[in-house]
């Protein structure tokens, strides 16, 4: 069920990376009953991990959402404060000028939440980036009248817009985002097709993430797509480019779920069942930086809830250098799993 | 406390059959995976069959393991009550079949 406080508002023990980081490293792991991440990929020769050619510049703009979704690893909700300041953005403003990476992540809670958003959407658009991305919740747009006309900003600045929706259906959804979050959703996704996004000549791009709604893994990211598309233009008349499958990462409000369900154990079972040495090769940490709401940079977005900084001498967006960053080693833990299970798992869905 | 003689944690170590016959639990593993590879019957199909037959031959391993397999293929839970009543009912029918054989003993022996 979708919840009504951030694990940091009910204060629970959880809230604490390093608590987190304590489950994943005991029990299971710790008795030697599954092999722990770093003993896995040692297997393939794949520690210590490496980055490869930076592509992704991910922003989280803020933790403060309008939604309290059950799984959500961020632990985001309309209780959370965290929110970058204009000087941050200022600063990566700075780096988006000069970067490498090709594709300008924005991220939350939900980013458009930032009274800064639009002024910085302008100004990083001005940078030439190929691929500016927004991850919406979409319910943001009709959550407020000012955000009303989100889609008309985002079609301005030719943001491509990559919007959750855990399933086509009322029920799963609701379960996990909150009730009245599927209309909503359906709602917010015929306004961005109205505007033309997803509609052919536009070139305005909607991709759908995909994530499970309980203790299982996605199934094949072609099979779901062809399967959202039939039921979202069935029963909506809603087009959408492609869907992105993403598994959940046992970290967060994800991993008490697990607890509380009695899931925990099985569920990192079927993680390290289905371990893909392939998906290690092109997981996102090595073409990914992912920058917090107060600046400090991370391997991965899910990294950055741990707190697991970059294993770098830059740690923070003021001090950025690519060339050293990309020399650096990725920070593991069991939670990786989540990302070479199966076809692999990023923000841009299987890697495989 | 009583054990008792099915335990869901023993369904992980189903692969380790292998172990004590390697030749025969790797021709069954590989048969087991061709088997549920799309074909002319998707594996979507093929899933709901699984999770129907396994309520029919009552095995707890192979119900949590194809109602798995259906939440992560999309398969909604009215699909899945529907394919658990298809084999009831052939089980039920199967049962109830014989009463022709009763019927044709009965008529047999009876003047």
């Amino acid at each position: 069920m979708a919840l009504l406080k951030s694990l940091s508002a009910r204060k629970d023990d959880l809230s604490k990376p390093a608590n987190q980081l304590k489950f994943l490293n005991n029990g299971i792991f710790r008795e030697g009953e599954l092999p722990t991440f770093k003993d896995k990929i040692a297997e393939t020769g794949n520690f210590p991990l490496k980055p490869k050619k930076l592509e992704i510049l991910q922003l989280n703009l803020g933790y403060m959402c309008n939604q309290v979704c059950s799984h959500c690893h961020v632990d985001a909700g309309p209780d959370r404060r965290e929110i970058m300041t204009k000087e941050t953005m200022l600063q990566c403003l700075e780096v988006i000028k000069t970067t490498g990476a090709h594709t300008l992540d924005l991220t939350g809670g939900a980013p458009e939440m930032n009274p800064n958003f639009r002024w910085f959407v302008e100004e990083a658009s001005k940078a030439g980036i190929k691929d500016f991305i927004v991850r919406s919740n979409l319910t943001i747009i009709l959550a407020n009248k000012k955000y009303h006309d989100l889609p008309e900003f985002f079609k301005k600045y030719n943001v491509h817009v990559a919007s959750s929706l855990p399933f086509y259906k009322r029920e799963k959804t609701d379960k996990q985002r909150g009730s009245g979050v599927f209309d909503k959703s359906i709602k917010a996704l015929q306004m961005l097709n109205e505007v033309g996004y997803a509609q052919e000549g536009t070139g305005l791009k909607l991709d759908l993430v995909y994530n499970p709604a309980g203790a299982f893994l996605p199934t094949n990211q072609k099979e779901l797509e062809r399967d959202f598309k039939v039921a979202l233009k069935e029963d909506f008349n809603i087009d959408f480019n492609e869907l992105f499958a993403i598994t959940n990462l046992p970290i967060s409000r994800f991993l008490e779920y697990l607890i509380a369900s009695e899931n925990y154990e099985d569920y990192m079972y079927a993680l390290v069942d289905a371990y893909n040495p392939k998906a290690v090769e092109s997981v996102m940490c090595t073409n990914t930086i992912s920058i917090s709401w107060d600046g400090w940079l991370y391997d991965c977005d899910f990294n950055q809830m741990l707190e697991l900084k970059v294993n770098s001498k830059v740690q923070h967006i003021s001090d950025y250098n690519e060339d050293l960053l990309n020399d650096r080693e990725i920070r593991i833990s069991q939670h990786c799993y989540g990302c070479t299970a199966g076809s692999g798992s990023s923000c841009q869905g299987s890697v495989t | 406390m009583s054990k008792p003689y099915y335990n869901a944690e023993d369904l992980r170590k189903f692969g380790k059959i292998t172990e004590w016959n390697e030749d025969l639990g790797n021709k069954f593993f590989d048969y087991y995976g061709k088997v549920f590879e799309e074909g002319a019957l998707s594996a979507r199909e093929k899933s709901l069959i699984a999770l129907a037959v396994s309520h029919v031959v009552q095995c707890p391993y192979c119900i949590d393991a194809y109602t798995k397999d259906g939440l992560e293929r999309g398969i909604e839970k009215e699909e899945m009550m529907e394919a658990v009543h298809v084999g009831a009912a052939i089980k039920s029918g199967a049962t109830l079949v014989h009463g022709v054989q009763m019927m044709n003993k009965y008529e047999k022996l009876s003047m």
